[in-house]
């Protein structure tokens, strides 16, 4: 029988052990409809998923989170709309459970309200292609309000116009003294000259592959990763609607069932709606590059990355990137 | 409980993972009992979660989520059951 020890040597079952038994249960809200950019490109908007209307009193708020924990959840992801618009509801989730909320960094989260809450901050390109396809240069505003936040990291959505590019905002991340991360646009908006192509796709990969070798303390992210966001394929399978693990459990009536995030459900701001997915029912699930549902979709396949040392040596690395975007091991 | 009907309750506990979780190269009689299941078997908890729903049903009981963690090895499986039938009954 393959066990993980016979796989793995001691320095790389040090790291397993490490991270074996997170058992981490997210789920994803809006903790808004309202937002301070409008973005070509932006799932949430294109969709009309703003249209649910918003819980406004926060008790109802702290009553609905109170009653996520008993559901089970032990991480809340936060998304919107912008979620700094509505401190007070953030502060609702970070008071009750661990808090991930993601911002575009327009709006500086008090450090001394929100201590220690990881914020990532959406970044689409260098200056032109921000400007290009969200109005303005969102860059020059959030390294000011988190330059040197521990806690912080850029949640860098790579267009297929940024590739060759990227190196240059990275170096700017690192010079600020924040980390990023990678994930790919997946335009479902239909946002001119913003598609992929093969080609695009295998140069980006080595292009994320050497940012990551030459900016290891800034970058987070594993090779295998890029390897699986750009190909759409793991193991051979092809990403889609019968292999996401992001569908919300509300909405999952998938035969056979995939594997899949357990509790798993993307609230709207109303607090009654539940969404299909991480990203929108408009988008077509062959093409989707959701960096985080392709993370995820690795990680919920553990057993199946227990064939060689190589696979599951992959599925550790992929697992760590994921717990240091939490902090649940440090950077 | 005697000790054969520990061993037989183990066997066939060892029997649903194996067949649940299409595991290769071991049988009922040649799985180890006291293997940790994550740290050794790569087990995750969508794979606990369907191991449950099956011992719940042959074994008409039900487990308390919050003791997944505590479910380690077979033997500690067995052992849940045992304690599970003997509160219910």
């Amino acid at each position: 029988m393959i066990t993980v020890r016979s796989l793995l040597d001691d320095a790389w079952y040090q790291r397993y052990e490490k991270i074996c038994n997170l058992n981490i249960r997210s789920s994803i809200y809006d903790v808004t409809n309202a937002c301070n950019l409008r973005c070509q490109g932006c799932f949430f908007f294109s969709s009309d998923e703003h249209l649910t209307g918003e819980a406004k009193d926060v008790h109802d708020w702290e009553a609905f989170i109170d009653a996520e924990m008993q559901r089970g959840v032990n991480l809340a992801i936060l998304i919107g709309g912008e979620p700094t618009l509505h401190m007070d509801r953030v502060e609702a989730f970070f008071k009750r459970l661990p808090t991930f909320c993601a911002s575009n960094g327009l709006v500086k989260v008090p450090r001394d309200r929100f201590p220690k809450m990881m914020v990532g901050i959406s970044l689409w390109g260098d200056a032109e292609t921000e400007k290009a396809l969200r109005g303005r240069d969102t860059f020059a505003i959030s390294s000011k309000n988190y330059a040197g936040d521990a806690y912080t990291y850029y949640l860098y959505t790579i267009t297929s116009q940024q590739v060759g590019r990227v190196e240059t905002m990275v170096r700017r991340i690192r010079d600020i003294g924040v980390k990023v991360h990678f994930q790919l646009l997946s335009n479902d908006e239909g946002a001119e000259g913003f598609a992929w192509k093969p080609e695009q796709l295998a140069e980006l990969r080595s292009e994320m592959d050497e940012l990551l070798d030459r900016y290891p303390e800034t970058v987070i992210s594993s090779r295998y990763y890029h390897q699986v966001l750009t190909t759409g394929t793991m193991l051979g399978r092809p990403f889609g609607w019968q292999e996401c693990p992001s569908v919300s459990e509300t909405h999952d009536t998938r035969v056979p069932q995939p594997r899949r995030l357990i509790r798993f459900i993307r609230w709207s701001a109303n607090l009654k709606t539940t969404h299909r997915c991480c990203t929108s029912a408009t988008r077509d699930c062959s093409t989707c590059k959701d960096g985080a549902a392709h993370m995820s979709w690795i990680m919920v396949n553990k057993r199946a990355h227990m064939r060689t040392t190589q696979d599951l040596e992959n599925w550790i690395e992929v697992y760590e990137m994921f717990a240091k975007l939490y902090r649940f091991i440090p950077w | 409980m005697s000790q054969t009907q520990n061993g037989s309750m183990e066997r066939r506990i060892a029997e649903i993972l194996i067949q649940e979780l299409k595991l290769e190269n071991v049988t009922p009689d040649t799985f180890d009992v006291t293997t940790d299941l994550v740290k050794e078997l790569g087990i995750d908890s969508m794979d606990l979660t369907t191991v449950v729903l099956v011992l719940q049903g042959e074994y008409k009981v039900k487990f308390d989520e919050d003791s997944y963690p505590s479910l380690t090895t077979v033997r500690a499986i067995a052992a849940q059951v045992k304690q599970l039938q003997g509160a219910a009954g």
